[in-house]
């Protein structure tokens, strides 16, 4: 099989780490060879921050370039705008619709593009957007929001929900279990 | 059993399973895991030394005592270490010594870009450099038998991309080793000249003997595909080109990068049409190679700056490029900032609004650098802002010392601050040293630290208490404030600044993101009393913005420490 790649794009602090590791243990479970490559240490405070995962029969680098990504999953808008040429051609968007603000649009140095969905879906790209933030805090927390996407994003691997369920139950500590199982079932029903 | 792991949770991994019996570190980004996750370990004592200085010599310590000893640091961290380790390298160990040393090309989180293998090849100590986190695993574990078979302490090299990756890791038991009895041996251990002088051709053969040695290792090995190609390469850089190239080109993967062997490299490159050397950073297999006398490419195509990746080797070696879609308008960039909350945001808007010279260093709070605040005039190093700002002050006298500050961590004045200090009270400038003490070492992800009051473990441990260190190092003026009074705090700034003495003001407040820390509910401005005079966008704090000329706050940020009320003088941001 072919080397497959999903990036986890989103701003330091949002949850992309979680993320990555319920998607590693899934495509481990499965039999693949997997490679997650996260990033650490300053980048991670507030900054734009992109997490790769790669699986199939052999994987070598862990890292995604440009025009590699079969998925990309974004907490922010702004930042599928940002890692968007690092999607495939044919491969799906997978974004909330959170906006946060970066400090150059903050001091006023720079703007915010309007309507960056609709932009991203004008250069043909399939986009799936979804309100993650609210469908966290429905389910009890914005933290949540990355579950939320992991569930969004389940629908569109092959995998059966089982296989999620038994690695949300392997990356997520016993006292947020069903919080974040409502998360997912949330971002499973979304669309 | 098979496990996803980190590149540094694999490399704890295999020091647990090769028998290791201590670990001292100091934590640096992309590091600071395997001292982490190997502390997870009982049967390996692991803890946090206020410096890689200090953790080298402890790990050396336990060598000589018989165990199997590890440490490790980030690349910056082995200059801090160097002492240690270039005479290590003469003494040898007798339990073996395994030294991790994190690059960072890219610099995702560090201060420069520097190529540790020049530390190896200096201090004429072996180094291996692993290309996964099963290789970390398996290199540890090698690096101590070869530490033991060599007499040397062994530097695995680590790089960010190896060191923050998961793959699969197959795990084994654990081998105890037995302490190796303790026996004076001062010819060897003492290295004073005359002792010295006797270990230097030792230390010459032992290099000798690796790089026979190197020729047939498994760590190095050679794969051959299609010959027109031919690629040398070690750690990530491997997988780069494996991914670029697969069966296009044949490799000579290198384990052992210092010392480099000669023959299977010069029979590599017979086989093969055009050799390639990839190498992140500098040009040390490619200079082997040319000193060997062999043609070879290596910086004529790829760059001493930053990291290769698959894109680049596909480009450069076979000329394709690919193609993708690009967002039509200008992405404005998202640069690393302060937390919401965080303690130090305060501290550097008061020193903004004094404009003072602010001799900076290496923590969390060198993004009191970044617009809007912009209150730092210099980070070189740890340690570096206080006796900065004494030469500084030296050479522009008792003005400047009314205008600046040196701002230091807790962790960092532990590391290589004191002595700074110490030199300004000896030497005598009237220079003000801010401690920002967060109570935590923040950056690298919250690691304890002399002054937390907790070990490694997180155990109850004795706290060094900052005001009477900084007392009886001759400081008579100690100061405590508390930066989300930025009032206050700017008052006793200007006190300080005004006395002629040196002094020390402690900015106490832990940081915002620990466990601990109660916060406040989030924060709301009120639009009907808002103008829109953007006066609160001065602090720099990534929960507040402007829209539609009304003040917002993101309530999935704030954390109510309420700075910004006292930005507000219409009282529009309310609980």
């Amino acid at each position: 099989m072919e080397t497959k790649s999903i990036m986890i794009v989103g701003v330091g602090g949002q949850g992309s780490l979680l993320a990555s590791r319920i998607i590693g243990n899934v495509l481990l479970s499965q039999g693949f060879e997997v490679k997650v490559s996260e990033v650490h240490g300053m980048s991670q405070r507030g900054g734009s921050v992109v997490t790769y995962v790669k699986y199939g029969d052999e994987v070598s680098s862990p890292v995604i370039v440009k025009g590699e990504a079969d998925i990309i999953i974004s907490f922010e808008q702004l930042e599928a705008a940002r890692w968007l040429p690092f999607l495939k051609k044919g491969g799906h968007l997978v974004t909330s619709t959170q906006k946060i603000d970066p400090m150059p649009v903050i001091n006023g140095a720079a703007v915010y593009p309007d309507d960056i969905i609709e932009k991203i879906k004008a250069q043909g790209v399939d986009v799936i957007a979804v309100d993650a933030l609210t469908l966290a805090e429905q389910a009890g927390t914005a933290k949540a929001s990355n579950v939320v996407l992991m569930g969004v994003v389940s629908k569109k691997m092959q995998f059966e929900e089982s296989v999620w369920q038994a690695a949300l139950e392997q990356c997520v500590p016993a006292k947020f279990l069903e919080l974040n199982k409502k998360a997912f079932a949330l971002g499973r029903a979304a669309e | 059993m098979k496990k996803l792991m980190l590149g540094n949770e694999a490399f704890a991994r295999g020091l647990y399973e090769a028998g290791c019996k201590l670990a001292s570190s100091y934590p640096g980004t992309p590091s600071t895991e395997i001292t982490e996750e190997v502390a997870k370990y009982d049967e390996v004592y692991a803890e946090w030394a206020p410096n890689e200085k200090v953790a080298m010599e402890v790990a050396l310590g336990a060598s000589i005592a018989g165990a199997r000893s590890f440490c490790a640091m980030k690349h910056v961290g082995l200059n801090v270490a160097a002492d240690p380790l270039y005479t290590a390298g003469y003494t040898g160990v007798t339990g073996g010594m395994v030294i991790a040393v994190a690059d960072d090309p890219g610099m995702h989180s560090s201060q420069n870009e520097q190529d540790s293998r020049h530390h190896a090849i200096a201090s004429k100590v072996m180094m291996v450099e692993p290309s996964d986190s099963a290789e970390c695993k398996e290199f540890a574990k090698a690096a101590f038998d070869l530490s033991e078979r060599f007499d040397t302490p062994v530097i695995v090299r680590m790089s960010t991309r190896v060191a923050h990756s998961q793959s699969a890791v197959e795990l084994c038991e654990r081998e105890e080793k037995e302490l190796i009895p303790y026996k004076k041996n001062i010819q060897k251990f003492v290295m004073m000249p005359g002792n010295a002088i006797r270990r230097h051709p030792q230390v010459e053969q032992r290099l000798v003997d690796i790089r026979e040695y190197a020729e047939t290792s498994p760590l190095n090995r050679v794969e051959y595909n299609d010959t027109k190609i031919g690629v040398i390469a070690a750690g990530i850089s491997y997988q780069y080109a494996k991914e670029a190239l697969g069966s296009k080109a044949s490799y000579l993967k290198l384990g052992i990068v210092n010392p480099l062997p000669v023959e299977i490299i010069k029979d590599f490159c017979q086989k093969c049409e055009t050799v390639y050397v990839i190498e992140q950073l500098d040009d040390v297999i490619e200079t082997h190679c040319k000193k060997l006398g062999l043609t070879v490419h290596g910086k004529d195509t790829f760059s001493l700056l930053g990291e290769i990746s698959q894109s680049i080797v596909r480009e450069k070696i076979l000329g394709e490029t690919a193609e993708f879609a690009e967002f039509p308008e200008n992405v404005p960039v998202r640069p690393p900032v302060m937390c919401a909350g965080c303690p130090h945001r305060g501290l550097f808007y008061c020193l903004s609004k004094l404009g003072v010279m602010v001799s900076g260093d290496i923590g969390c709070y060198t993004l009191g650098a970044t617009a809007p605040l912009c209150a730092m005039d210099s980070t070189i190093c740890m340690g570096a802002s206080i006796s900065g700002l004494h030469g500084f002050n030296k050479i522009r006298g008792a003005e400047s010392e009314k205008k600046s500050v040196a701002v230091i961590g807790d962790s960092t004045f532990m590391h290589s601050g004191m002595t700074g200090l110490v030199n300004i009270a000896y030497n005598a400038t009237n220079s003000t040293v801010i401690i920002l003490d967060n109570s935590i070492t923040g950056m690298t992800g919250h690691q304890q630290n002399p002054t937390t009051g907790k070990n490694l473990k997180g155990d109850p441990a004795a706290a060094v208490n900052l005001e009477e260190l900084c007392k009886a190092i001759g400081i008579k003026s100690v100061r405590v404030v508390d930066p989300y009074h930025m009032a206050e705090t700017e008052a006793v700034i200007k006190e300080e600044l005004a006395k002629d003495e040196p002094s020390v003001i402690i900015s106490r407040r832990p940081c915002a993101l620990l466990k601990y820390v109660k916060h406040n509910p989030p924060l709301k401005c009120d639009h009907d009393k808002c103008v829109g005079c953007k006066q609160c966008l001065k602090i720099g704090c990534p929960a507040i913005s402007i829209h539609d000329k009304k003040m917002t706050i993101d309530h999935t940020q704030c954390v109510g420490c309420g700075i910004c009320t006292e930005m507000c003088k219409l009282g529009a941001i309310v609980k």
